[in-house]
């Protein structure tokens, strides 16, 4: 069983809101942010080191990205991923979902075999959801996405989808790409012996040159999604803090609320 | 759309191609190379072959936009019945088709879905292409992509709008990519530029922090799925003029790569938060997991749902799926009633849209009173059972 799971280095959740926005490019300035792996993600990885666990195998890790993205990697591998591979290029910044899971696609048409596919069901950053299905289709792959639960049989996967309020459980045959929400497991952390050794392996690093790129498909030029404009929300405004005694200030509350018509 | 052709009296079969191509999509018989239906124009085997015995022609540039005309909804259904979403997108979409000049289709894909689309016909759309088969009665990828992608080929719309629901998101990068066309996800705001015809699409990324307006000017179509519950839903107009046309499609085995086993229908406690008009959330200050019960009683007297800070679902006080912000859910309920939760920006993002934020909490410095309607400096513990006590007594009245 060969497991590719792709994975994103994005800000910290605790940094998100320093992000700044390069008012000339529209792209984000990511410098001096505290980085981790998108914390869907690590789902995946947990995932495919249980799966690995029972049934056998290797599990890569891919991740497209700046140098520094090796970092993101580098975790993976103490938590016990077995190889790891960064797609790298300056061409390759500025992609939209189109191009990075076209960039994607192609890292994984030169890993070769596998069995699966696996991604986080977002990225928190973007949060678009998109690149799990675009990549699955330019591998030409059956896709679940939202997967909270996996059972696995030598040739088939049946998963459970969930849906806003209700959930479906699916089949499909190997190979497939799936995207796993935060209900599936909680990833483990690394070992310090983890961590020691990941730090001395070696991470492989493809440029354009080393994929069999179309120049037309990658970075800015291969996408179609343009960010026009970047601003902060308004701010809601501060409202009122209701004092007195408890029983007083709940009154207040309640009376609030029946002229807003909401009892 | 790009096209790709072999031309059979320069091809020797020499198979070079098969080889180049990353996708597997070449096959030689008869000695003649044939391409195959997951060839995605990426070019690698027209460099590859000697004879340039390969022509792929692609969209040009600036391809002729201008014969994309008219906005799209995808009605979405579920088990026959037509999700509120699709109310939602009939009334955005008409304004986009309005500021177009163009038309407004509806696309309703399923099995024995006639009656429903009749009744759809009672908003001010122009067309609804419903396609029926077996194989849609039930959303599934494979079809509903085919279904799709062969329709905008065949009729060029300029716009399309989906959900961004669980179906929507699973469905539209599917058929972005396969079209080679933009996807801007979860819109907030959708606008039409004028002169362009530009659709701007406004979104918030990076948990809320920021809000970005997206174009995809040189590709048609523009496509977008909308957050749930943010737009307004369309009312019947009583002015029936739209026609019903029915599509046929044929499908391949190869549509249907997944099999949908069983479809059940979530025995949870509570209704979907997403859905709730009333949210009761506790966070930390709540001390420990049996006080949730608490928030679940005053939940119940309002006919709420119960949410949940990280920290307590991290904390395994409750299940995950009660999780609002960041890394769980994003809420807009008329009424969030926070209690004991400190609100950081994490937990901000994910319900500072609701109507009206109620914050409980005994620290008055904590962040959470900078987005509230109504601020309460109390202690949790003394004030939700006083509160409660006044809602039953108005209940009995
Ligand atoms: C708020 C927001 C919302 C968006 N929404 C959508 C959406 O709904 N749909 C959509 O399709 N797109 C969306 N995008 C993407 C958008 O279309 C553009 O692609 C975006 O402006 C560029 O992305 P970025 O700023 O995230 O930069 P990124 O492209 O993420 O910038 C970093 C990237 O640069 C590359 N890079 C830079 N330097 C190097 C180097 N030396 N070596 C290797 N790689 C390097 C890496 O690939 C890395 O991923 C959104 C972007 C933003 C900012
Ligand atoms: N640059 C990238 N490199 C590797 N994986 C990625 C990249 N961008 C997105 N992904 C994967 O796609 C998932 C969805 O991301 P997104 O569509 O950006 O919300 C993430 O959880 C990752 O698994």
């Amino acid at each position: 069983m060969h497991i590719i799971v792709c994975i994103k280095q994005v800000p910290d959740t605790e940094e998100l809101s320093k992000v700044r926005i390069n008012s000339r490019t529209n792209t984000l300035v990511r410098e001096g942010i505290k980085s981790i792996i998108n914390p869907f993600d690590e789902n995946a990885i947990e995932e495919a080191l249980r799966i690995k666990e029972r049934h056998g195998g290797k599990v890569t890790v891919l991740s497209m990205g700046p140098p520094q993205a090796e970092e993101a990697l580098r975790r993976a591998l103490a938590m016990g991923a077995d190889k790891a591979i960064l797609l790298s290029d300056r061409s390759f910044a500025g992609s939209d979902t189109l191009a990075t899971s076209y960039t994607l696609a192609m890292g994984i048409r030169k890993i070769g075999e596998f069995d699966l596919v696996l991604l986080g069901k977002q990225a928190i950053d973007g949060d678009t959801a998109q690149v799990g299905p675009g990549l699955a289709e330019w591998l030409n792959l059956p896709q679940i996405t939202y997967v909270r639960r996996i059972e696995l049989s030598s040739s088939k996967i049946k998963a459970e989808r969930s849906l806003e309020d209700s959930f479906e459980i699916v089949e499909t045959n190997l190979p497939a790409l799936l995207t796993v929400t935060k209900e599936i497991n909680t990833p483990r952390y690394p070992s310090l012996r983890g961590l020691l050794k990941a730090k001395k392996e070696k991470i492989t690093v493809w440029t354009s040159k080393d994929l069999a790129l179309d120049k037309e498909r990658i970075g800015l030029d291969g996408s179609p999604t343009q960010v026009v404009k970047i601003f902060t929300p308004e701010s809601p405004k501060r409202g009122k803090i209701l004092t007195g005694e408890i029983p007083e200030i709940a009154d207040k509350l309640i009376s609030e609320m029946k002229k807003r018509k909401i009892i | 759309m790009a096209e790709i052709k072999i031309l059979a009296e320069k091809c020797t079969g020499c198979k070079k191609c098969i080889s180049a191509c990353p996708f597997s999509a070449i096959t030689v018989e008869d000695k003649k190379a044939r391409i195959l239906s997951n060839c995605t124009f990426c070019g690698a085997c027209v460099s590859a072959c000697p004879f340039g015995a390969i022509l792929l022609e692609r969209e040009a540039r600036e391809a002729d936009l201008s014969s994309y005309r008219g906005v799209w909804i995808f009605a979405e259904q579920r088990n026959g019945e037509i999700m509120p979403i699709t109310y939602e997108l009939l009334e955005i979409g008409r304004k986009l088709a309005d500021a177009l000049g163009v038309e407004l289709s509806a696309l309703l894909f399923g099995n024995g879905l006639r009656k429903k689309a009749e009744v759809m016909l009672n908003y001010e759309l122009d067309k609804i292409y419903l396609v029926e088969h077996p194989l849609l009665a039930y959303y599934r990828t494979g079809p509903y992509t085919r279904a799709m992608v062969d329709l905008i080929r065949q009729k060029r719309p300029e716009v399309i709008l989906m959900g961004a629901t669980s179906t929507g998101r699973d469905l539209a990068p599917r058929v972005a990519t396969r079209l080679k066309t933009g996807l801007t996800a979860d819109c907030t705001g959708l606008e039409i530029e004028k002169g362009t015809r530009n659709l701007i699409q406004t979104r918030p990324a990076l948990g809320g922090n920021i809000m970005a307006s997206i174009i995809s000017p040189r590709h048609r179509p523009q496509m977008a799925t909308v957050r749930p519950r943010v737009m307004k839903k369309a009312r019947p107009s009583g002015n029936r003029r739209g026609e019903i046309i029915e599509v046929k499609l044929d499908f391949t085995q190869e549509d249907k790569m997944v099999e949908v086993v069983k479809f059940i229908k979530e025995e949870r406690e509570i209704e979907d938060l997403q859905e709730a008009e009333i949210i009761v959330s506790g966070g930390r200050g709540l001390g420990k997991a049996e006080n949730f019960s608490l928030i679940r009683k005053l939940a119940r007297l309002l006919g709420g749902a119960v949410g949940a800070s990280r920290a307590v679902v991290d904390a395994g006080w409750i299940p995950s799926y009660h999780q609002v912000g960041q890394t769980g859910k994003t809420v807009q309920p008329k009424l969030y009633i926070a209690c004991g939760i400190s609100g950081a920006i994490q937990h901000q993002v994910g319900m500072r849209n609701s109507e009206i934020i109620v914050a409980i909490n005994k620290d008055p410095n904590a962040p959470i009173f900078d987005i509230a309607t109504y601020g309460i400096v109390q202690d949790l513990h003394k004030f939700l059972p006083v509160l409660i006590e006044k809602l039953e007594d108005e209940k009995r009245r």
